[in-house]
């Protein structure tokens, strides 16, 4: 247990892969069903969670280290590469959220996929430490590694398990994401040269790169080529209008698992690249770039709410929809002020529980139909009431009704967005209006009406383990609608230290003043900035 | 004990809902009876009103001269704090939300019961009364809530439970559509009244009403323009056009008449619709700060009174004509408001709860009666099947016609008086006031005279049932009836209600006025040239004009082919006014299409055919540098993945070995 205690976050990463690699050893089909490997996996996601939950048991909100937990190893010292990794009071929730989520998808896959169920089992796994992997690591390379490690399961999910499309699909998505991380991989080489160059050794640690002066303020300056660089990739994970166009083919072709993980955390990546790495980097290219920024996230947001509003297929609905939702996180991330950041990181966690449930619901009746056309469904509400009572539930959320976790995201959002630019936020606000317009009237064409086609007569409602699939999600709806600041506590910190080193204004108020240097903005909400 | 108030129509709702969702709701369980969920859902909002009373009674007893103030506060829990930004959960009664909360719970739990017996025929009681519990749970945060973002949770929170309850009988598309229009519709109000929160948020540095009232309470404060009180305000009252049904947002209304008709009663009478007023009453000091915003506020009320008392006279639809009587009302309420009688508003949204409940229970009782006939050309002489009925009712209708002494001519003359005489107000917003006036006893004379006076234009043995799953009794014997006891009995007090409730509020010695003098200051400042004796007769010249509506609506369908010659003398009219002067078209072919087509063209000319295009082109010409190198083009993933993995570690090598 000594060790397990000195490197909880290693154990918890490394863990669901270790699982998947024992599990090789299960055998895939005992007779009469693949129950087995199915079990073997869901014990090992709750394993998991448990040992996250561990991690939250340890973390301490006002800890004074910026990384709590931390971990390091030498990997590759002459480049200055090492294993290092910590959580802050950001990381900690989006790997909650990773393990949360983990089990709720493999217990929903257990009867949608019925070939190579040991391969698509151990991929699962293996993308969950992909995932918390790049959560946790506070070495800009380390980070880059586990970066591409999580998009070959992904792209194998998509491309073995996924519609008859999937090849396209999956191509599309390769393309997209290694165009922008190659960029980024030259960046992080520059960064780590820079820091030779000014310290005299190469370093990929971030505290490291932290302290690095890099000339900035104008258009071509080495600080705005980089952070364009950086945001590139991230911009194409959120995915940012107009960077947006490979997740509706990867959503729609993607079985449902993987829509799921792709919505609920992989495009959290994005946000968190933002975070972690291209703000506090290089906060003159931020200051430069704030109100373009702001502008193609107000676009976003508007414009993914108007496609989704006429697509015929359900599921490209939802991605769409999600292309509306991260808008407004990086809307509140360029705010740049603690509640707009706040809400931003809240909006990540809300996106992942109502997309995610979302896409769990369209799995669910495909399931039963084979069809995801909007066209091919209603009325069965009829037919699935608890079905239909989730579905609501889950919409209400998505369309950010107050006392849903939606609305707290959203209102944090636009009220810290508010004091950087009243404008772009009212054209933003405009979201609130079209997502109720979307998603309510796909909800009445599905849910509402008389039954128009046979097939939906005799549905059957949810099963016991689609209402244990649907039930954490509901309850996480109403828990961080109601009690939001369970949350905030341990950010607090975290964001506050996230502000003095990305907004310049901040940063320059804490030279004056070191002992308060986000209530600045906080107690002055119009002229923020 | 403030937080029992919204808290036990919730316990209501979640016990009531969780029982139907999970004992009634899948297949094959069973309904519980309307009785038994009614009775549970009745209990919990008629605890809530004993709540209410109790905590009136309290504040009552404080004096405001002994240094007390008339408020009790309560704080569950901390909502949302992020550094100097506090959002607490706190309730708040005062003498402005006691108000709202005693005829919220009391016309409610009225509702409530009428309820077991209109739905007694339902085939899911146990979803309706859940819903209605919530839809009072709602309403309750939102006068309660001591701060706008609590207040907006129960402005959301009807605005759900309305889509949820004018959707109630999901099946039919056209029912589901009413339920999806008002949500959205209200959705627009919604994006006014955020906006207009962070505007609030960003001048005063708080959100929380008491903080808010206090700033503004000595006028401007020092570096806040009169132009950014202007934009607050307006923000903020978009919000109440969108949830309190005025012009240009009302037409959601009028199709929420395809709920039930108990939800119709709580919708348009106690509930939802005064939400607007409530928020321009509870922001009165702010409001008057605004001139331009009190002008913008009267003639909003003013216009959308004629123009939905103009539409009423033409509808056939019992409950729609209605619908539009609630809308025509709630412009009243906003000219009240709007020339700075914030009391006189808020005392015509008390008599009005009252009487309008009591014309849409009536109403329900008549169709209730009639086997889900709502169409008053084939009715008439009801008066002799339901006795009971045609009397609560004929009361309902002399108050909204404002015949003295019944509740609704005392509000409606304060409102027109001061729409006359005070300092914000005009001639010419009376004059919209005055002939809304004579137009509401006309048209609702004509509603109330087609309906139970004549004789009956149906056959006696032949009323059919229809509507959803909804009839009973259908098949020939089945007679129009009175309604049962356990729906005449909150009709009769809501008419008694409806008769004296105008005492209230009583010219000269109004105890409503001094009751809400901690929150509305009334100054009846008289405007220039305008003497005290002009009230006499203006007070004269509106029962003169309601008389008069009265008496040629009465004369005119006593007759039906002289009322047949005339419509076909204003055929054109006619129709325009039958369409609704085709408003919803407008709206139709103005916004919802060519969002809807630029949707289309964003999507399949931008999203496929520029952006897809660049992406695949950028694919294509590495597609064809790869056919140089075609060996290694083998289409296998492992292959890419392997090559990935390899390129990797050689250029990490290099790094390694190369620097170092």
């Amino acid at each position: 247990m000594a060790w397990l205690d000195s490197h909880l976050l290693t154990a918890t990463v490394f863990l669901p892969l270790a699982w998947a690699l024992a599990g090789l050893l299960v055998p895939a089909r005992a007779e009469g069903g693949s129950g087995a490997i199915k079990s073997w996996t869901l014990v090992g996601s709750l394993v998991t969670f448990a040992l996250s939950l561990l991690v939250y048991g340890r973390f301490e909100a006002t800890g004074a280290a910026e990384f709590q937990l931390q971990e390091v190893a030498e990997w590759i010292p002459n480049l200055g590469i090492s294993y290092n990794v910590g959580i802050d009071g950001i990381s900690l929730w989006l790997i909650l959220l990773t393990t949360f989520l983990t089990p709720i998808v493999i217990l929903s896959s257990y009867q949608a996929i019925d070939r190579r169920e040991k391969e698509y089992y151990a991929l699962l796994l293996a993308l969950e430490t992909g995932m918390l992997g790049a959560f946790v690591a506070i070495d800009i390379f380390l980070f880059y590694v586990f970066w591409e490690v999580m998009l070959l399961p992904m792209y194998l999910l998509i491309g073995i398990w996924g519609g008859r499309e999937r090849i396209y699909a999956a191509m599309k998505f390769f393309l997209y994401t290694v165009v922008g991380s190659l960029l980024m991989l030259v960046a992080i080489f520059y960064l780590a040269y820079q820091h030779k160059v000014q310290f005299g050794s190469y370093s990929t640690a971030l505290l490291d790169l932290y302290k690095l002066s890099i000339p900035g303020g104008e258009l071509l300056a080495p600080q705005s080529i980089l952070f364009l660089a950086f945001a590139l990739a991230f911009a194409i994970k959120v995915p940012l209008f107009p960077l947006h166009t490979w997740l509706p083919d990867a959503h729609v072709q993607a079985p449902t698992a993987g829509s799921v993980i792709l919505a609920s955390v992989l495009l959290k990546m994005g946000g968190y690249g933002f975070i972690r790495f291209a703000f506090p980097l290089f906060p003159q290219a931020v200051a430069l770039f704030q109100v373009a920024f702001m502008t193609i996230a107000a676009i976003a947001i508007v414009y993914g709410a108007w496609v989704a509003m006429v697509q015929p297929d359900i599921k490209k609905l939802v991605a769409y929809s999600s292309v509306s939702h991260m808008g407004f996180v990086i809307l509140g991330l360029f705010s740049l002020n603690a509640l707009g950041v706040t809400g931003s990181i809240y909006q990540m966690l809300n996106h992942g529980i109502s997309t995610g449930g979302l896409f769990l619901l369209v799995g669910m009746i495909y399931e039963r139909r084979h069809t995801r056309a909007i066209a091919d469904f209603g009325g069965i509400s009829r037919t699935m009431p608890l079905f239909a009572l989730a579905f609501m539930i889950i919409t209400l959320s998505s369309v950010a009704l107050p006392g849903t976790n939606g609305f707290v995201g959203e209102f944090l959002i636009l009220l810290g967005s508010w004091s950087a630019s009243p404008a772009l936020t009212a054209v933003s606000a405009l979201g609130v209006i079209f997502g109720a317009v979307y998603m309510l009237w796909m909800f009445q064409r599905v849910m509402f009406g008389p039954i128009k086609h046979k097939e939906n007569e005799n549905l059957v409602d949810l099963s016991f383990r689609e209402l244990a699939v649907l039930a954490p999600l509901v309850v996480a709806v109403f828990f961080m609608g109601i009690f939001p600041n369970f949350f905030f506590g341990e950010m607090e910190t975290s964001v506050q230290r996230f502000l003095s080193r990305s907004n310049l204004t901040v940063a320059q108020a804490a030279v004056v003043a070191p002992e308060a240097p986000a209530a600045i903005i906080l107690q002055d909400p119009g002229k923020g900035n | 004990m403030l937080a029992l108030i919204p808290l036990l129509p919730l316990i209501g709702f979640l016990i009531n809902g969780a029982w139907y969702a999970f004992g009634q709701a899948p297949a094959g369980r069973k309904q519980a009876n309307a009785a038994i969920t009614g009775t549970l859902a009745s209990l919990a909002i008629g605890a809530s009103f004993v709540v209410s009373l109790i905590l009136f009674l309290q504040l009552r007893g404080m004096s405001p001269e002994a240094g007390d103030h008339r408020f009790i506060e309560q704080t569950l829990f901390n909502w949302m704090q992020i550094g100097a930004f506090q959002l607490p959960m706190t309730l708040r009664v005062d003498a402005l939300s006691a108000l709202f909360t005693l005829f919220i719970t009391g016309v409610g739990t009225l509702i409530h019961i009428y309820a077991i017996g209109y739905m007694s025929h339902d085939e899911t009681p146990g979803k309706f009364f859940a819903f209605l519990n919530l839809f009072c749970f709602a309403m309750l945060m939102l006068v309660l809530g001591a701060s706008l973002p609590i207040l907006f949770l129960g402005w959301e929170g009807v605005g759900l439970c309305s889509y949820l309850l004018i959707g109630y009988w999901y099946t039919d598309d056209e029912k589901a559509s009413a339920g999806k229009k008002a949500f959205i519709v209200n959705r627009i109000g919604d994006f006014g009244f955020l906006l207009g929160m962070f505007l609030i948020y960003a001048t005063f540095g708080t959100l929380e009403l008491a903080q808010l009232t206090a700033a503004v309470h000595g006028g401007l404060p020092a570096g806040v323009a009169e132009s950014t009180v202007t934009a607050i305000c307006l923000l903020l009252f978009l919000g109440c056009v969108g949830k309190s049904a005025q012009f240009p947002l009302y037409v959601w209304l009028p199709d929420a008449m395809a709920g039930p008709t108990p939800v119709s009663a709580l919708i348009h009478a106690a509930t939802m619709v005064t939400s607007g007023i409530y928020l321009v009453a509870r922001l009165n000091v702010l409001f008057s700060l605004s001139p331009q915003a009190m002008l913008v506020v009267a003639t909003v009320g003013a216009f959308t009174a004629l123009l939905a008392a103009t539409i009423a006279i033409a509808q056939r639809d019992i409950k729609k004509v209605l619908a539009y009587s609630t809308v025509s009302q709630l412009g009243y309420m906003f000219l009240g408001c709007g020339v700075g009688a914030f009391s006189a508003g808020v005392f015509h949204v008390v008599t009005h709860a009252f009487f309008k409940a009591l014309l849409f229970l009536g109403a329900g009782s008549v169709i209730h009666g009639m086997h889900e006939e709502q169409d008053i050309m084939k009715m008439g002489g009801l008066r002799k099947q339901m006795p009971r009925t045609f009397a609560v009712f004929a009361v309902a209708w002399l108050a909204i016609c404002g015949i003295p002494p019944f509740s609704g001519f005392f509000s409606k003359d304060e409102i027109l008086w001061q729409a006359y005489s005070s300092t914000h107000g005009h001639a010419l917003l009376w004059g919209f006031g005055a002939l809304t006036a004579v137009m509401t006893a006309f048209y609702m004379t004509r509603l109330f005279s087609l309906t139970f006076l004549g004789t009956p234009r149906f056959q006696e043995h032949g009323a059919h049932g229809h509507g959803d799953g909804h009839g009973h009794g259908t098949g020939a014997g089945a007679g129009v009836h009175e309604s049962p006891a356990v729906m005449i009995l909150p009709l009769a007090v809501l008419a008694l209600l409806s008769a004296v409730g105008g005492f209230i509020g009583v010219p000269h010695a109004s105890w409503l006025d001094e009751w809400l003098d901690p929150v509305i200051h009334s100054q009846h400042e008289l405007a220039a040239g305008v003497s005290g004796s002009t009230e006499w007769l203006l007070m004269g010249v509106s029962v003169a004009g309601a008389a008069i509506g009265i008496f040629f609506a009465l004369r005119l369908y006593a007759d039906l082919a002289r009322a047949e010659a005339l419509r076909k003398r204003f055929a054109g009219l006619h129709q325009a006014l039958v369409n609704k002067w085709y408003v919803d078209e407008l709206y139709d072919h103005l916004f919802v299409r060519p969002i809807h087509a630029l949707s289309q063209g964003l999507w399949k000319g931008f999203d496929v055919a520029v952006i897809d295009r660049i992406v695949l082109g950028i694919g294509y010409v590495t597609q064809w540098t790869g056919q140089t190198v075609r060996v290694v083009q083998t289409g296998s993933t492992q292959v890419y993945a392997f090559m990935f993995v390899v390129g990797l570690i050689a250029t990490v090598g290099y790094l390694i070995y190369g620097l170092a």
